[in-house]
């Protein structure tokens, strides 16, 4: 805590140089992407050091044909989608959801699973159908949510279920092995919920560092120096920089609810392809409250816009500035890929704080 | 989206409680923190406390957050804008 940035910098710089060769370091998550170029850390970072993003912001990392079920459940009479707001400009193959709001369906944006099941409570005339998305930090809350309409009894409230599990992409990286990696900075509040325990078959299966860490400026460049004396080392080791909010065992009441009411599957990842064990589903007890199966809509395949390579940049194999439609074609106001939509995207950082760099001749 | 906010819980009630977000009230849900009281720090993220964490931590985060988020800080716990309640 009481190392200044000025010294984290420095140990930085020292363990940079001990490495000896380019080190290439993935922030998995989209907070920290957001974070760093918030706070200038790009600028400050030692030559041989280079940070990619990775598959950590959950609305890019949606499913296209999620985001095409969502439309259709909107188009069907008497239902209403309630969604975290990120989801509303997300464009599946026709259209958004805001543009089907604006076109008359009902779409509502809610800041919380208990809005939506609110909704449904006191509309009982409505079909609520909630978007789970988000990551392990978000999926609890969906989870306790369906077990509250479950308790009262609602038969008007469900979830297209679209919630992913961080470990299972980090793997899968690393299994398609086209993109060095030599650490993962790991999210700091999905790690609250899965501990940091968690990626250990990161560290013991694949060899590679992993360090929680939190938000702030000084927590990351501390999760940064952690992850380089590692490599530096040759050591794999899962360490936790977090450890005032995140725990070796996570919160196990949270972990509990998960396994009580999900059951892990294969899962599509928008531009990934289906990764294995790697989303989250309502299991049998629960599949009343699955609005694919209480609407009978069928997941479609994704086709994804032919310019787009978010994909690419949520794995670390581009940076957004490779992609020729990044701040031409693709704007925050005219997004192609989901990366530009989210506030925590990739890209949509890149452009928002690239032009800061710029006009620091950075 | 994977945010989590700090908040100090003023009131509890079964599995519900009152949070101060900084000046700011807001109704959560403690079904995911059982062991938490009136008086302890919460992180909490859409509407739920998902763990505890000590005073000092809590502020620090805040002064980060308020610098970051601006008014998104009260969004990312779960709060609604004021009129945009359960009427649908």
């Amino acid at each position: 805590m009481s190392r200044s940035i000025d010294e984290l910098r420095a140990e930085l710089t020292a363990a940079c140089r001990a490495v000896g060769r380019p080190v290439q370091i993935m922030e998995v998550c989209g907070t920290h992407t957001v974070s760093i170029f918030r706070n200038g850390l790009r600028p400050l970072l030692p030559e041989n050091l280079r940070l990619v993003s990775g598959p950590g912001c959950p609305v890019c990392v949606t499913a296209q044909r999620h985001i095409d079920a969502a439309l259709e459940l909107a188009a069907r009479p008497g239902v209403l989608i309630a969604t975290y707001g990120d989801m509303m400009r997300v464009p599946g193959r026709r259209g958004s959801l805001e543009r089907q709001r604006a076109a008359g369906a009902q779409v509502r944006v809610v800041n919380s699973a208990r809005s939506a099941f609110e909704l449904a409570r006191d509309n009982p005339a409505q079909q609520i159908v909630f978007l789970g998305v988000g990551f392990e930090t978000t999926a609890p809350a969906t989870v306790a949510t369906v077990l509250a309409a479950e308790r009262v009894g609602l038969d008007n409230f469900t979830v297209l279920m679209c919630h992913k599990l961080v470990v299972p992409a980090m793997a899968a990286l690393l299994d398609a092995g086209d993109v060095p990696l030599d650490g993962f900075l790991a999210p700091g509040h999905v790690s609250v919920i899965i501990g940091a325990a968690a990626y250990r078959p990161i560290a013991e299966r694949y060899r590679r560092p992993v360090v929680v860490a939190g938000f702030e400026p000084d927590s990351i460049l501390r999760g940064l120096v952690a992850l380089v004396r590692q490599i530096a080392g040759g050591r794999a080791a899962v360490e936790n920089a977090y450890s005032a909010v995140v725990r070796d065992e996570g919160n196990r009441v949270a972990l509990d609810l998960l396994e009580r009411v999900c059951v892990v599957a294969d899962a599509p990842w928008r531009a990934l392809g289906v990764i294995p064990r790697s989303g989250l589903e309502l299991g049998p007890a629960y599949r009343r409250f699955d609005a694919l199966e209480r609407f009978d809509v069928h997941l479609g395949e994704d086709e994804d816009h032919p310019a787009c390579r978010c994909g690419e940049v949520i794995t670390g194999r581009v940076l957004p500035a490779d992609c020729a439609a990044f701040g031409r074609a693709c704007t925050p106001l005219t997004p192609i890929g989901p990366c530009m939509v989210s506030s925590e995207g990739t890209c949509a950082a890149w452009y928002k704080y690239g032009q800061v760099l710029a006009e620091r001749g950075a | 989206m994977c945010l989590a906010v700090p908040g100090k819980i003023l009131t509890r009630a079964g599995e519900e409680a009152t949070v101060d977000l900084q000046g700011n009230q807001l109704r959560i849900s403690t079904v995911l923190t059982p062991e938490v009281r009136p008086g302890d720090w919460v992180l909490i993220h859409a509407g739920f406390a998902i763990s505890q964490l000590d005073e000092q931590e809590a502020l620090e985060t805040w002064d980060y957050l308020r610098l970051a988020l601006g008014e998104d800080i009260a969004a990312a716990a779960g709060q609604e804008p004021p009129g945009r309640t359960s009427e649908a």
